[in-house]
């Protein structure tokens, strides 16, 4: 992971370019053949190469510096802090959440998709909008949520509840999506064959929903490995609460250090796995084409019970929330209602997620463009080093800022600009995600057909694909602006003395126990967030 | 480093024809590029359109060698191919034949590992040289067109207009768009035009800057097939109104023939006939480029001493007759054969096993006394015959051979 290897293809592909020896088809014979070769034609314009590595290096600065830093006193030391038998039981804490989570999800989530996509289901519409809406909801709000009713349920039981409620739907979306998918063609053709309903879906159905249920349940485990609203209100200890109460706890860092790393290796992990689901669940889908869209499923006498299932989930997902929100609210006295200072709050949150929002987009620019646009060694590994952010947990993101910033750049220490290039950090893989989609969408034989009628390649770059580009990279942006906003253990760590965004606020209010005074910034929350969500659904559709 | 390979003079592996070495030296003294072209003006593919055009727009490529994994199966292996000056040729052959491979080589999207490039005058890849898509004056024309969707269809057009006045743009503009019958259209955006008229917008923009040569990437796939005869007509027509070459990559033989003055055969990475549509479907240069352009009948044949060949289905007259006595593979085509009453005199007996309608003609399968496979024979007009009927089967017209081994 170390940036280095980034640039060393692209300047292979250089130097046998222009050295005219016929041996130099001799030499990068070590180095990899298929990008130098049709590297010399794909390789990206210098414009994209020298903005995009530059980004790559500086998503991969924390996990780098996290890792000396682990190591500073040895690995022995490390080794020590890992092995530790308070480590193995917050690691048996962590894992045992992320599996009760995972498969709560799971079952939710695959349930309410088959109920809302294939069967006849009064009110479907209704009910597959509605059970997307927990994205909405930050893990921290949702624990306020439930915190605020009932205290006793702090610990492992709320933990799970309230990260169960948020992200199901990270399970839902993609295996609605594969349902909806599935060409019923060939179900009937199994029905044809001489198979009942039930066998049906369970020989032919069910197995097309297996990669994208378990591509759901990834995302998930990964969320909840690197929640710290949720588990920190519920106070119960895993990795990133350990890692926050031992960094605010002793001036001596190494052991937060090694705690991210055993958290940032968990994440790694968690993260190739998804990506392999990811790519077998492409070759899955086979044949171009729209599908005629399936005959709903009748459900007879089992449509109160299917209505009862989906009315719970909606009602303790998101009306029982808001719900809990509109209370403490109402009965909030003036004295909770401080408004000068959630308006000043509000605008800090604001102001801090638009900048962070437009450096990630900024950054992530060049590399979505190489990513969609170059194929070779040099390009992944560049797309890669971006989505580093992705397996970073906010936590280590932070601390490792923290770390590189006292050391190197004492004057960015708890000041602004180092917390935006902790969202940057963050939130990069989600902009450079947008920003290749919106450059996928356009053919590459416009760009083609722009160089034959006598553009440069940074012409073309100029004149079709950044404004063919232009909508899905805004509504990237928009969707870093909502995730920045949101974001709670950097902020918490990086934020400079005295400012607070709305999450942190939050966070404070309802870790004292004052539910009514937190209710107001989860309510400028939800709302701040969601209109650049609505903004979002629009463009989508 | 592309380039150093191909200046290794090993690497330059002469095709078929032996006249490799000879170009070489041609390119090489860039004043006698003239006379080379006149030379080539007496070739068997000449072109009179060639004499027309004041400007030698001829395409040479030579040699062109390209494999995507350094070492193994190359796509294109030594191609050569000439298009003539103001000639529409066809590229026609399977899929993964290496006809795009050729075309994005041709267009400086790809580089080749061997071989060069000539259009008229320059040199636009070879040894050393490669000269980028944008200063080639090479107009391409994907596959659906691929107009930009955020421009109109004017601004399309315009957008290889550079170094104009704006007045000068807009009359070209309108000249275009006039010539592929879409005047009026300028204000449009592209998703408002229907598919074929986005075929004649995009050629409209590739014709605009007066390019040299033209690509034609398949460009008629995505039509359906009413909507298809007309464009390509059209596109014909506005190709020889400009005077440009055109080189059309399809795996289409019928939209080859019907469309191209020359029609190349690439069969694994190497021309294996280029001819005028006539001749390669009258004398197909093998049994495969035979069955490839059109509907064959293949027969085992003894040729005698007397230049007639003794077939299953009779003694058959050949086109050129071999030197001497000589065995091998006659071909006909189903329209040279004809059905006869079963007991006439001097024909073929056999038994009808399949019969296809098709409207203008019906293709009837007829399995012959003496021969393994069922023929086929195009019937125009009213069908004298049914499945399981006995007929007679009689060659009109000669054959062509294609001697054994």
């Amino acid at each position: 992971m170390k940036p280095s290897p980034t640039a060393r293809p692209a300047g292979t592909a250089r130097t046998a370019a222009t050295d005219p020896s016929p041996r130099a088809t001799a030499r990068p014979a070590g180095t990899p053949a298929g990008f130098a070769g049709r590297g010399a034609e794909r390789r990206p314009p210098l414009v994209l190469l020298v903005p995009a590595c530059l980004a790559a290096l500086f998503a991969l600065l924390p996990l780098g510096y996290l890792a000396v830093r682990a190591l500073e006193r040895g690995p022995a030391f490390a080794w020590e802090v890992v092995a530790d038998e308070r480590t193995l039981d917050l690691l048996g804490r962590s894992l045992g959440l992320t599996a009760a989570v995972v498969a709560a999800c799971v079952v939710l989530g695959v349930s309410l998709a088959w109920l809302t996509v294939r069967t006849a289901l009064p009110g479907a519409r209704f009910w597959s909008v509605a059970a997307t809406l927990p994205l909405a909801v930050p893990s921290y709000v949702a624990a306020f949520a439930w915190l605020s009713a009932e205290p006793g349920l702090a610990g492992f039981g709320g933990a799970a509840l309230s990260l169960t409620l948020v992200s199901f739907p990270y399970v839902l979306l993609p295996v609605a999506a594969a349902l909806r998918g599935i060409d019923p063609a060939q179900e009937e053709a199994a029905r044809s064959l001489g198979h009942g309903p039930l066998r049906t879906f369970l020989r032919v159905t069910l197995p097309q929903l297996r990669p994208a249920a378990a591509g759901g349940a990834l995302l998930v485990a990964l969320y909840v490995l690197s929640d710290f609203g949720a588990v920190s209100l519920m106070r119960y200890d895993t990795f990133t609460r350990a890692i926050h109460t031992s960094y605010r706890a002793s001036f001596d860092r190494t052991p937060a250090a090694a705690l991210s790393v055993v958290l940032v290796l968990m994440t790694v992990a968690l993260v190739a796995a998804e990506a392999r689901t990811r790519g077998r669940a492409g070759h899955a889908r086979t044949g171009g084409g729209t599908a005629r869209p399936a005959v709903p499923v009748a459900l007879g006498r089992w449509k109160p019970l299917a209505l009862l299932w989906c009315g719970a989930a909606v009602a303790v997902a998101v009306a029982f929330p808001l719900g809990t929100l509109g209370y403490w609210l109402a009965v909030g006295s003036s004295a909770t209602w401080d408004l000068g200072g959630l308006t000043e709050t509000a605008w800090a949150t604001l102001g801090v997620a638009a900048a962070g929002a437009a450096l990630t987009t900024l950054l992530a620019l060049p590399v979505g463009v190489i990513a969609a646009r170059h194929r070779g060694r040099g390009a992944r590994l560049l797309e890669q080093a971006a989505y580093a952010g992705h397996a970073l947990p906010g936590i280590t993101v932070a601390l490792s800022l923290v770390f590189f910033a006292v050391r190197y750049a004492y004057p960015l220490y708890q000041r602004l600009p180092l917390l935006v290039c902790a969202y940057a950090v963050l939130f990069l893989p989600v902009a450079v995600a947008a920003t290749r989609a919106a450059v996928l969408q356009a053919p590459p034989v416009l760009e083609d057909v722009a160089r034959s009628l006598g553009r440069r390649p940074w012409q073309v770059l100029r004149e079709i694909t950044v404004p063919l580009a232009a909508p899905g990279v805004a509504a990237g942006a928009a969707l870093t602006f909502v995730v920045c906003m949101k974001e709670l253990p950097a902020t918490l760590l990086l934020r400079p003395t005295g400012m607070d965004t709305l999450a942190t606020r939050l966070w404070t209010e309802t870790g004292a126990g004052s539910f009514a005074a937190a209710a107001p910034y989860a309510a400028a929350l939800i709302l701040l967030a969601a209109v650049p969500s609505y903004l979002l659904g629009r463009h989508r559709s | 480093m592309n380039e150093s390979h191909a200046s290794e003079p090993g690497t330059d592996v002469p095709d078929t024809h032996g006249s490799t070495k000879d170009e070489q030296h041609t390119i090489e003294q860039e004043p006698s590029q003239r006379r080379e072209g006149g030379s080539e003006a007496n070739g068997p593919h000449a072109n009179p359109a060639q004499s027309d055009d004041p400007h030698d727009n001829a395409l040479h490529v030579e040699g062109l060698t390209k494999s995507y994994t350094a070492g193994h199966d190359p796509v294109l292996r030594a191609l050569r191919l000439t298009v003539p000056a103001g000639a529409l040729a066809a590229v026609l052959g399977p899929s993964g034949g290496g006809k795009t491979t050729l075309l994005r080589i041709v267009a400086g999207f790809l580089r080749a590992d061997a071989g060069t490039v000539r259009l008229g005058g320059r040199i636009l890849a070879g040894p050393g040289v490669h000269v980028p898509p944008e200063r080639r004056r090479i107009g391409i024309v994907p596959q659906e067109g691929a107009l930009f969707p955020h421009l109109t269809v004017a601004r399309n057009v315009a957008f290889g207009l550079t170094g104009l006045t704006r007045g000068e743009r807009r009359r070209r503009t309108g000249e275009l768009l006039e010539l592929v019958g879409l005047a009026g259209y300028g204000d449009r955006m592209p998703h408002e035009l229907s598919g074929g008229q986005q075929q004649r917008v995009a050629l409209a923009r590739a014709l605009a800057p007066r390019p040299q040569l033209v690509l034609l990437d398949e460009p008629f796939n995505a039509l359906d097939s009413a909507l298809r005869a007309g464009v390509r007509a059209d596109v014909r027509a506005a190709l020889r109104a400009t005077g440009a070459t055109a080189l059309l990559v399809t795996h289409d033989q019928q939209e080859a023939l019907s469309t191209a003055d020359l029609v190349a055969v690439v069969r694994d990475g190497r021309v294996a006939q280029c001819a005028t549509p006539q001749d390669l479907y009258r004398r197909p240069a093998d049994p495969w480029v035979a069955g490839f352009v059109g509907d064959a009948v293949l027969l085992p044949a003894t040729v005698g001493a007397d230049g007639t060949a003794r077939t299953p289905l009779g003694a058959v007259p050949l086109a050129a007759a071999p030197d001497g006595p000589a065995t091998g593979t006659v071909l006909l085509r189903p329209e040279q054969l004809r059905l006869t009453a079963p007991a006439a005199g001097g024909v073929v007996r056999g038994t009808v096993t399949d019969v296809c309608f098709y409207g203008h003609d019906a293709m009837v399968t007829v399995a012959v006394e003496g021969h393994d496979t069922p023929v086929g024979v195009r019937v125009a007009g009213p069908l004298p015959v049914g499945p399981g009927d006995a007929t007679g089967v009689r060659v009109t017209g000669e054959a062509t051979l294609h001697p054994a081994g």
